[in-house]
């Protein structure tokens, strides 16, 4: 691949896609046209014209793998043979997927919690300081980095060195600054899962802080001043006039980082690959859909179990939908 | 008044903690990327702008390279390998005492010879009888090593550890997975908010469901799929269109619902004015909803491509490791087994991998929040 196979393939991906809709929309009025001309306007095929690639592609890489993965969680190793409910058994019996559940429901309750607390308070006080624009950005800015090279930056921070050795991991050089002792973090058990979760939170309290600060704006500056002037200290104003203009706000960063949280794979993979009990749900289906020449039972019912996990925002998102819909 | 400006000091302080906080590991990764190879393994990268001291051990030059002068034996080299900017501080003759001598000084050795070693690392060592050692012998030397900033290991990770060519396939992964399915997405948004058709609102609310669906959920069955492909035409099953069309499947759903909010948003009447001059909504699409949904391509577009680029999960099952289609982040993946103690090379690879990203994310700021913001409302 070097840079100019790069631009034929661009050109050919994205003209392939371009020239359906050029010519399936020309060769439809050219024989619709033939028939009536005021057909062409409120066509019955248009819509499937506009529509197809979509739908072909939503049942294909998303509907019939959701139906499949059902399937094949009741499905032996190759998906040949029907098991039963075995798998589910086996789950539950298996201690790296209790672990795994451990350490969600420890993930789900952390770092949603943290990026929402965090955001807030920084989105407040960004807008009480004239270089808050420029702070900003800074928090913001890991938003832009991959999970990976986001692990790699913080196991840079937690790199430890034996006592007695210059530490060039920033974290064992503070503590031993101080007077302690240097620690392998990301080996300690459970406690490293709280070092794992702060690569996650230092990524996504950017977005809990954008949104967060959109939502301040919306806050009517009426409300504030009437506020101020009946006396209300700033204190007050927080948390009875901020909080309840943003309940709506928290929840939808609350749902948005907890799907996120679900499918935290790529940290628990770059930095511990599950050793040292930080085993998650995503690492150890990604582990099963490999080993031994790949698990398809195993590897679907591990999924359905993190699917189980948003069906209740699924719910949620339809219903706010429908009330859209009537209003 | 005054409680006014404590609080507000209050706010600078604790700002300026957070931020500092924040800002702090991806400045030592920029750092450490741009350090010797010697000092990032030795020292933290804080002390990068500060003078080191190093201890080294070298050997002299062999006897082979005596010359006889005046009747007396000498060997004469350099052992910092001439290298200017460092100098020696202290050096000693035996491991028990590696500091014993102050630089520059004459020593006696065992057998009577003597030993001058200079503090730019070069030494003069004379004796009255010629000198038999085969190795060179050991010094021990403190060493101050001056901060020194060098481009070379982006040269070293470019060239030589393959992430040159990642980077062209990171691009070649990403560029179509995000142009696919915003034109898909933008005319499927566009019948779903302005054309009448049986089924639209349940496929509207199926999207909406398939929202927060997580792809783990079509990993295995659409790697069996891509395997038989490949077997029955006896092709590889890991191939670029095959993680375009896998990313495209994976980002339809928010790409058509925020797609569709955005067309939905614009005035009803221009709509309605073009269908009185019989136009088809084809050349609506393409002569008006098209040109104004520029700036929503834009947000959704950069989002997207963000997403594709810093993916791992989707690259790592539907994209084969060898060079030729291995994308940075997986790259970086195995980095991290291949060369876990070699920081210089893993904090350049990680910077490399975050310069596209970052520069996006510098350069169109204002519309990456609009779309983050705009994703996100959808819970």
């Amino acid at each position: 691949m070097t840079f100019f196979n790069f631009i034929v393939y661009v050109v050919i991906g994205v003209s392939a896609v371009l020239s359906y809709f050029v010519l399936a929309n020309w060769a439809h009025d050219y024989l619709v046209g033939k028939f009536s001309k005021k057909n062409l306007q409120d066509s019955i095929f248009r819509p499937w014209i506009f529509m197809a690639p979509a739908l072909i592609i939503l049942l294909v890489y998303l509907i019939y793998p959701v139906s499949e993965t059902i399937r094949l969680s009741f499905f032996d190793n190759y998906g040949r043979e029907f098991t039963g409910v075995s798998n589910y058994v086996w789950a539950l019996n298996d201690s790296d997927f209790r672990q795994s559940i451990l350490n969600n429901f420890l993930w789900l309750i952390v770092v949603p919690t943290t990026c929402t607390f965090l955001g807030l308070t920084i989105a407040t006080l960004a807008d009480r300081v004239w270089w808050g624009v420029f702070a900003k950005t800074l928090i913001f800015m890991p938003m832009a980095i991959s999970f990976v090279g986001a692990s790699v930056i913080w196991k840079f921070v937690y790199e430890y060195r034996g006592a007695g050795n210059d530490q060039i991991g920033i974290l064992n050089a503070i503590i031993v600054y101080f007077g302690g002792d240097p620690h392998a973090w990301i080996a300690i058990p459970f406690w490293n899962n709280f070092f794992l979760m702060v690569i996650m939170i230092w990524i996504q309290t950017g977005l809990a802080m954008v949104i967060f600060s959109a939502a301040l704006r919306a806050i009517p500056e009426e409300t504030l001043e009437a506020a101020r002037i009946d006396g209300a200290s700033e204190v007050r104003i927080f948390f009875y006039i901020i909080i309840p203009f943003l309940s709506e706000t928290i929840v939808v960063i609350w749902t948005t980082i907890t799907i996120l949280v679900l499918k935290v794979f790529d940290i628990v993979l770059a930095m511990t690959n599950g050793q040292w009990g930080t085993e998650v749900l995503a690492n150890l289906m990604f582990d099963w859909m490999f080993r031994g020449g790949g698990d398809s039972g195993r590897g679907s019912t591990i999924a359905l179990f993190i699917m189980l996990g948003v069906i209740p925002i699924m719910i949620w998102n339809l219903r706010r939908f429908k009330m859209e819909q009537e209003r | 008044m005054k409680h006014l400006s404590f609080g507000k000091f209050l706010a600078h302080f604790f700002l300026l903690i957070i931020v500092f906080i924040w800002v702090i590991p991806t400045f030592g990764l920029l750092i450490s990327s741009l350090r010797d190879k010697d000092q990032v393994a030795l020292t933290g990268w804080w002390t990068a702008l500060k003078h080191n001291e190093f201890n080294e051990i070298v050997r002299t030059e062999k006897s082979t390279v005596q010359f006889e002068e005046n009747g007396v034996f000498v060997i004469t080299g350099n052992l910092l390998k001439s290298a200017p900017s460092k100098s020696v501080i202290n050096f000693g003759i035996t491991s028990k005492n590696p500091k014993a001598f102050k630089a520059p000084s004459k020593v006696t050795m065992k057998n009577g010879s003597t030993f001058y070693l200079q503090k730019d690392g070069s030494y003069r060592w004379t004796s009255d009888k010629a000198f038999k050692h085969k190795k060179g012998k050991r010094i021990f030397l403190t060493v101050n090593t001056p901060p020194s900033l060098t481009l070379e290991n982006y040269k070293e990770v470019l060239v030589f550890r393959g992430l040159g060519q990642s980077f062209i396939n990171s691009l070649t992964v990403a560029v179509p997975s995000t142009i696919i399915p915003l034109i898909i997405g933008a005319f499927a948004a566009y019948a779903l908010s302005w054309m009448n058709f049986y089924g639209r609102d349940l496929i509207f609310a199926t999207i909406v469901c398939l929202l927060v669906v997580p792809l783990q959920m079509s990993l295995i069955p659409i790697l069996t799929v891509y395997n038989q492909i490949g077997n029955f035409f006896g092709v590889s099953a890991k191939s670029y269109v095959g993680i375009w069309l896998a990313h495209t499947g994976f980002g339809l759903p928010l790409k058509i619902f925020l797609l569709r909010n955005f067309i939905k948003s614009l005035p009803h009447e221009m709509f309605e004015a073009a269908r009185v001059d019989g136009a088809s909504h084809y050349q609506i699409f393409m002569k008006i909803i098209l040109p104004l949904s520029i700036p929503a391509f834009a947000s959704i577009g950069i989002l997207q491509f963000l997403w594709v680029w810093n993916d791992l999960l989707v690259a790592l099952v539907f994209l084969d490791k060898m060079p030729s289609e291995i994308v940075l982040t997986s790259r970086l993946r195995e980095m991290l087994g291949e060369f876990s103690q070699n920081w210089e090379i893993l904090t350049t690879s990680a910077f490399v991998s975050m310069i596209v990203p970052l520069f996006v994310f510098l350069s169109l700021q204002r519309y990456f929040i609009r779309g983050l913001v705009a994703g996100s409302v959808k819970g």
